[in-house]
């Protein structure tokens, strides 16, 4: 007998790919990621978010060759991102300090810096627009004109720059909501806590959990599940009433220390800013006071994301909250911080559920095995 | 620009996943949780056997990927590309070649030897996971040795089928101490971790665990006295290509008559007998 060789699968992937490819490029037509980045501003917040990595090119690129699947360009990132090493932690980012692009409180309707719309889909009614169809880069062109006219700029280095006109909303602090309710004391006082937070990436999470690695489980999380578990929180599956207190998005800077020697607070290397939506809700809960007196408290639940991501990050903070409350009597599952933190990444999810495309010939061979002996057994007893 | 490093890691991830590959050989069958790394290739699809291969690999390593007993299947052949495409080292088809064998869910045939190494692609490491879903409360029951929940799933399936019914994955006792998954490798298979010659890694991606049983070591598949432990039932089976008998085999059926017949499931042994290179 001749040499005998199995060259099945690999012509067959080559094949497959090629497939793909023809798919992407079929319609003769291209997209620049340049194009991408400045268009498809939902997209890649949402991928950023997901992928943990603040880095809108990068986004746009993996959108691109995702052909727009979400699912499959938060999976590229994520991948890109393990191969980059951790060099620096930034210091401490205060919220105050964002350079504030939005800011709605649902709870108070005077709130001291005022209530700032910002750009936001909440107010317009969602008519598909077919005017767009017709959309004409001179029309861009002469909008904007009247825009900036009005002062507006929106570019991050336009807004770092000194012709900054919007300079009220720079980074000014803007007090938060809930200092004045702290203040009022209607919110408990908290301690200061500034133990190290764990790192979710270096280290795999361990259970209980302690909230740091809980908040960056969840800001990473798939923002549909996110969503889903934050919806079925308040529909019925949860112990939690939220009021938005404050809804921010806006642009924080990093710093960094100065990295080539030890040197004070003041030596610190700014590197950029990012843009983040945070959403601090109010939960009310009743406490427990001395000889079985109960009084109602607020708690905070807190979400932050990359990007603009309004819902996810307000669902966050409803499951932060979730997470928080222990010895409830009937916990339900937005109650159990494993079955929440593990079942909502993007990646792992989507992974595990298409992983049962592989083959699984010599485990379905092991069972059939099992379930013939049992017949067989079964067969036995009858004909005695 | 050299977009990423030797075997796609930086150095310092590498290290951090051979740490803790160093303490899972030092507690066999122990639940090691590593910081798994998002890869390319998909969660569920061999990240944690991937993960384990590349932080091993040097530069004069030939390693064989197998999934499901196949060296061409599509996931095997997409494996070695991207170690391939990461390394450029050698691969192999031929188990006796290889220094490293990345496998899903199957040993191979031919017994390894003292030189190297296997690696197990895993989906689900805890054993216990079937009886209790809680990772909080396994990891006591782990500690406390507490495993009658898991016997008493196989002495339930004794009461109602007469015999225990588990597929694949079968669990283990590791060197008389930690219940192991042996991730979901046919019941055939679990003899080969007794005593194996060669070190036996297991790395869950998703689950973020690394396990390892180290070379000479105890594996015992959990049984009773009264009802032991049964390996998939091919007897009376030979291997249609090379007359093989007593391995596992793949079921196929004949499209023209719909009779079953029989085919090695390890495609490599299976291609070596017939080269007759198995001599």
């Amino acid at each position: 007998m001749g040499y005998v060789a199995v060259k099945g699968g690999s012509s067959a992937i080559e094949e497959s790919i090629k497939r793909l490819q023809y798919q992407r490029i079929k319609a003769k037509k291209k997209i620049d990621v340049e194009v991408i980045q400045g268009t498809l501003r939902g997209l890649i917040d949402k991928i950023m978010s997901e992928s943990s990595l603040y880095a809108r090119e990068l986004a746009a690129l993996a959108i691109k060759q995702a052909e727009g699947n979400p699912e499959e360009a938060t999976f590229i990132l994520r991948a890109y991102r393990s191969t980059l090493p951790r060099k620096y932690y930034s210091q401490v980012v205060d919220t105050e300090d964002m350079r504030i692009e939005r800011r709605i409180s649902a709870a108070l309707k005077d709130i001291p810096g005022g209530q700032i719309l910002g750009a936001s889909y909440d107010y317009r009614h969602r008519l598909l627009d077919f005017e767009l169809y017709e959309e004409k880069i001179e029309d861009l062109e002469k909008l904007l004109q009247e825009f900036e006219a009005e002062g507006w700029s929106n570019s991050e280095e336009e807004a770092s720059g000194a012709k900054q006109k919007t300079s009220e909303h720079s980074y000014t602090k803007v007090p938060k909501v809930i200092s004045f309710l702290r203040a009022e004391g209607l919110l408990p006082p908290v301690k200061i806590d500034d133990s190290e937070p764990d790192d979710i990436t270096r280290k795999s999470i361990e259970f209980p959990t302690r909230r740091s690695a809980r908040l960056q489980t969840l800001t990473r999380g798939e923002a549909g599940a996110v969503t889903a578990l934050g919806y079925a929180a308040i529909r019925g599956y949860g112990m939690v009433h939220p009021t938005v207190g404050e809804l921010r998005v806006g642009y924080l800077p990093i710093h960094i220390d100065y990295p080539l020697q030890e040197g004070n607070e003041e030596d610190a290397v700014y590197i950029g800013e990012i843009e983040v939506t945070e959403v601090e809700s109010l939960i009310p809960q009743v406490i427990e006071k001395e000889k079985g007196r109960k009084e109602i408290e607020f708690t905070v639940g807190y979400g932050l994301c990359y990007g603009q991501n309004e819902t996810k990050a307000i669902a966050m903070s409803i499951l932060d909250s979730c997470l928080a409350k222990k010895d409830l009597l009937s916990p339900t599952a937005v109650h159990d911080e494993e079955f929440v933190l593990l079942h909502i990444d993007a990646v792992e999810a989507s992974g595990f559920i298409s992983h049962l495309k592989l083959p699984h010939y010599v485990t379905f061979q092991s069972e059939l095995d099992s379930l013939r002996k049992t017949k067989k057994k079964e067969e036995n007893h009858e004909s005695i | 620009m050299k977009a990423y490093n030797f075997a796609f890691f930086d150095e310092g991830s590498k290290r951090e996943i051979r740490r803790a590959t160093v303490k899972a050989i030092s507690i066999p069958g122990y639940q090691v949780p590593f910081a798994s790394r998002e890869m390319p290739i998909a969660r569920g699809w061999g990240t944690g056997g991937l993960q384990l291969t590349l932080s091993l690999l040097g530069q004069d390593d030939i390693v064989k990927v197998i999934d499901q007993g196949c060296d061409e299947s599509v996931n095997a052949v997409n494996i070695k590309k991207f170690i391939n495409k990461m390394t450029g080292i050698r691969e192999t088809e031929q188990t006796a070649t290889a220094t490293i064998i990345q496998s899903r869910h199957r040993i191979p045939e031919v017994e390894l030897r003292a030189d190297q190494i296997l690696v197990l692609q895993v989906p689900i490491p805890e054993p216990l996971r079937e009886v209790e879903p809680s990772e909080y409360i396994t990891q006591r029951l782990h500690a406390d040795q507490e495993y009658s929940a898991i016997w008493l799933m196989l002495f339930e399936q004794i009461m109602k089928h007469n015999k225990m019914t588990t597929g694949a994955d079968h669990p283990v006792l590791v060197h008389q101490r930690y219940v192991m998954s042996p991730s979901p490798i046919p019941r055939y298979d679990n003899c080969k971790l007794h005593n194996s010659k060669a070190l036996i890694l297991l790395g869950a991606g998703r689950e973020k665990k690394i396990y390892a049983i180290p070379p000479y070591t105890t594996v015992q598949s959990l049984a009773f006295n009264d009802y032991p432990f049964q390996t998939e039932d091919f007897s009376g089976r030979t291997c249609h290509l090379c007359g093989a008998s007593a391995v596992y085999f793949d079921e196929l059926i004949d499209e023209e008559s719909g009779h079953k017949y029989y085919q090695c499931n390890d495609s490599s042994y299976c291609l070596q007998r017939l080269n007759q290179e198995l001599l």
